[in-house]
C-alpha cells in the first residue's frame, strides 16, 4: 500500500498544482523585489518588474540566479526577511570563498520538514518506524532535514549523525532501526560491514533513503540485496532548502519534485533556453513558498530529464531522473562539493605550480580524492622528513579548504600532461553518470 | 672537509632508476656511491660522482629536480668492528646522523662511510679531535 504524508497535495490534479504555482510565484516575485535589493537590481537590469509576472508562464522572463550571485551576496545579501524572523542557517560544504549560506524562518523549516516527511512516507515510513539518520548534522542539511521529516511523520527518530560505524550498527540492532537515512556510499559501507560480521539476521531495516551524492543502479541493487531493504533516492540542495526537493516513490523510476514548493525547468546550459519535457538539460529551480531565502530560477548545474508521465504510485508531481552529470566542473566527493579551482587556490598559496591532476575514485564504496602535484626545485629537499612535512602541510591546507581529506602525491616535474587548450584537470574513475 | 652529494627526486615507479642511470652513462659520469631513500610514492636518490658540477647541469637539462648537499666521507678499515669506533665517537659527542651509507673502492681493505649530519662543522671537530679526518672532495675524486 502506498503511503502519503499529504495525499491531497501529492496526488493533486495538474490544474490544482498549476494554480498553486501561479499564485505562489507571483507572490514570491513581489516579495523578493520588495525586500531584496540584490533581486530588485537583477530584475531591473533585465527590465522585468513584478507586474510582468502574472503566472508560471512568465517564469522565463525572470533572470537566472547562480552560485556566483549567492557568493557575491554573502552573507546577508539575499535574506528576504528581517533578521528577527529568521531562525536557522544552513550552509553548503566548501570554503570561505565558495561557501553559500541559506536562511530559514520557522515556516520555511516546517515546509522543508514536510518535504522530507513525504520522502519518508514514500519509502514506506509510518509513525511506527524507527528512523536512523546517519547523515551529518550541523551546517550540512542532510541530518537536520531527515530529522525534521521523521518528526513530522511521527517516527521514532535516531539522530546518529555520521561516523562511528560500530556504534551505528550496535544502535541499529539494539533499537531496531527500520529506515536508514545516509549517503549511498555510507549505506554500502554499512551493508558490507554488516554482512562481513554476519549480522544480517539481527537487522530490522526495511528501507533506506539515500542521497547527497550520485549512485548507480548497480549500487542500489547491491545495497538492497545485502541489507534486504528497498533503497530510495532523495535529492535536494541547500540553496533550495535541503534534502526533499524531490524523492523517489515505490516505483523507483525517478524522483517526484515537490512542485507545490518548487517550480522546475530544464534549460540548455549554453543558451539558457527552456527545453521541452523529456529533453536533457540543466535543472533550474524556483522556490515559491520560501520566506527567508527564496531563489528565482536558480541554476543547479545538475543535468537531468523531467517527465510528466503518469506514475503508478498515484503522485502527480513531475519526476526528475537522477542527475546525469554537471554543467560545471563541480565534483561531489563523499557528499561534499569540490571545485577544482579550490584545489588550485591552495596549491598556488602554498607555492606549488598550477599544474596538477585530480583523480576521484571509489574503493570499497568510499570516495577517494587524490591530487597529483609536480615537485619543484623550491619544494625539493635532501631530507625525506622535510618533504613529508611539506606534504602534510599541503594535505592540511586542502582539508581546511575542502572539508575532506585529499591524498597528495608528489610527482616528477613535467610528468603531468600539458594539454593544448582546456586542461584535463580531473579524472573521475567512478563512472557515476 | 666535506664532499658534495647530489640528491635527486625520483617517482616510485618502474624504470625510474634505469632512466636516471642512462643519463649518467650517456654523459660519461662515474658514480662513486649511491643510495636511495624511499617513501610509498617517491624516493630521493643520493649519489657521489666524479664530477658534481657537470652532473648537476646534465640532470637539470634532463628535467630532474636535484640539489647539492655537503656530506662527510670517512675512511674506515674494511673489517669487522671498523665502524664501531667511529659511530661511538659521534654518538658520545651528541652528533645525530640523518642518514648514512657506505661504499668501497678498488683500494683494498678500506671502506668509506658517507654521513649526513645536522652540523658538519661540529662533526668534523669531534672527529678531528679523535684523530679521524673526513676526506675532501679532491681526495674523493682520486679514488
Amino acid at each position: 500500500m502506498e503511503h502519503y504524508y499529504q495525499p491531497e497535495i501529492e496526488c493533486a490534479s495538474r490544474e490544482q498544482i498549476r494554480a498553486w504555482q501561479d499564485e505562489r510565484l507571483v507572490h514570491t516575485v513581489k516579495h523578493v523585489y520588495d525586500n531584496v535589493p540584490y533581486y530588485r537590481n537583477m530584475m531591473e537590469e533585465k527590465g522585468v518588474t513584478p507586474a510582468d509576472i502574472k503566472s508560471a508562464d512568465d517564469l522565463h522572463k525572470l533572470p537566472f540566479i547562480t552560485k556566483d550571485d549567492l557568493r557575491d551576496a554573502y552573507p546577508y545579501g539575499l535574506l528576504a526577511v528581517p533578521l528577527s524572523e529568521a531562525v536557522r542557517i544552513q550552509s553548503t560544504s566548501g570554503t570561505t570563498g565558495r561557501r553559500v549560506v541559506a536562511f530559514y524562518t520557522q515556516h520555511d523549516i516546517d515546509l522543508w520538514d514536510d518535504c522530507c516527511a513525504r520522502a519518508i512516507m514514500a519509502a514506506g515510513g509510518t509513525k511506527d518506524d524507527v528512523v536512523h539518520v546517519s547523515y551529518g548534522y550541523g551546517l550540512f542539511t542532510g541530518g537536520p532535514g531527515l530529522n525534521g521529516g521523521s518528526h513530522k511523520v511521527g517516527s521514532l527518530t535516531l539522530p546518529m549523525s555520521s561516523g562511528n560505524t560500530d556504534r551505528q550498527i550496535q544502535f541499529m540492532i539494539d533499537l531496531g532501526s527500520t529506515i536508514l537515512c545516509c549517503t549511498p556510499s555510507y549505506a554500502a559501507y554499512l551493508a558490507e560491514t554488516i554482512c562481513e560480521r554476519g549480522l544480517q539476521e539481527q537487522i530490522k531495516l526495511k528501507a533506506g533513503i539515500f542521497g547527497a551524492e550520485a549512485w548507480s543502479e548497480e549500487m542500489r541493487q547491491d545495497i538492497q540485496n545485502k541489507l534486504g531493504i528497498k533503497a530510495y533516492d532523495i535529492y535536494g540542495l541547500t540553496e533550495i532548502s535541503g534534502p526533499g526537493v524531490s524523492f523517489e516513490c515505490s516505483a523507483q523510476t525517478g524522483m517526484h519534485i515537490n512542485e507545490d514548493h518548487f517550480i522546475a525547468e530544464i534549460i540548455d546550459p549554453q543558451t539558457g533556453e527552456v527545453l521541452p519535457d523529456g529533453e536533457k538539460g540543466e535543472l533550474v529551480f524556483t522556490s515559491i513558498t520560501k520566506e527567508a531565502f527564496p531563489l528565482l530560477r536558480y541554476r543547479t548545474r545538475d543535468i537531468c530529464v523531467l517527465s510528466h508521465e503518469e506514475c503508478p504510485c498515484g503522485r502527480t508531481h513531475v519526476k526528475m531522473t537522477k542527475p546525469m552529470g554537471r554543467s560545471d566542473d563541480m565534483l561531489i566527493v563523499k557528499g561534499v562539493n569540490v571545485f577544482p579551482s579550490q584545489i588550485e587556490t591552495v596549491l598556488l598559496n602554498k607555492g606549488y605550480p598550477a599544474n596538477y591532476q585530480i583523480t576521484v575514485s571509489r574503493e570499497h564504496n568510499s570516495d577517494k580524492l587524490e591530487v597529483q602535484v609536480e615537485m619543484t626545485p623550491e619544494m625539493f629537499s635532501d631530507s625525506l622528513g622535510q618533504i613529508a612535512k611539506r606534504e602534510e602541510e599541503l594535505i592540511a591546507a586542502l582539508k581546511a579548504m575542502l572539508g575532506i581529506y585529499a591524498k597528495v602525491q608528489l610527482v616528477a616535474p613535467k610528468s603531468i600532461a600539458r594539454s593544448e587548450g582546456k586542461a584535463v584537470r580531473v579524472i573521475d574513475k567512478r563512472n557515476l553518470y | 672537509m666535506t664532499v658534495k652529494q647530489i640528491s635527486v627526486f625520483l617517482e616510485n615507479k618502474p624504470n625510474q632508476l634505469a632512466e636516471f642511470v642512462k643519463v649518467l652513462n650517456e654523459n660519461h659520469i662515474d658514480m662513486r656511491a649511491m643510495s636511495v631513500a624511499d617513501t610509498k610514492d617517491f624516493g630521493i636518490l643520493r649519489v657521489i660522482v666524479d664530477d658534481t658540477y657537470k652532473t648537476a647541469c646534465v640532470l637539470k637539462d634532463a628535467g630532474y629536480i636535484c640539489s647539492i648537499t655537503p656530506v662527510l666521507a670517512v675512511e674506515i678499515p674494511d673489517e669487522p668492528g671498523g665502524l664501531t669506533k667511529l659511530l661511538t665517537i659521534l654518538g658520545e659527542n651528541g652528533v645525530n646522523l640523518e642518514y648514512t651509507y657506505a661504499f668501497i673502492t678498488r683500494k683494498k681493505e678500506t671502506a668509506y662511510m658517507i654521513f649526513r649530519v645536522e652540523d658538519n662543522e661540529k662533526a668534523i671537530e669531534v672527529l678531528t679531535k679523535h684523530g679521524i679526518t673526513p676526506i675532501c672532495q679532491d681526495a674523493l675524486n682520486e679514488l
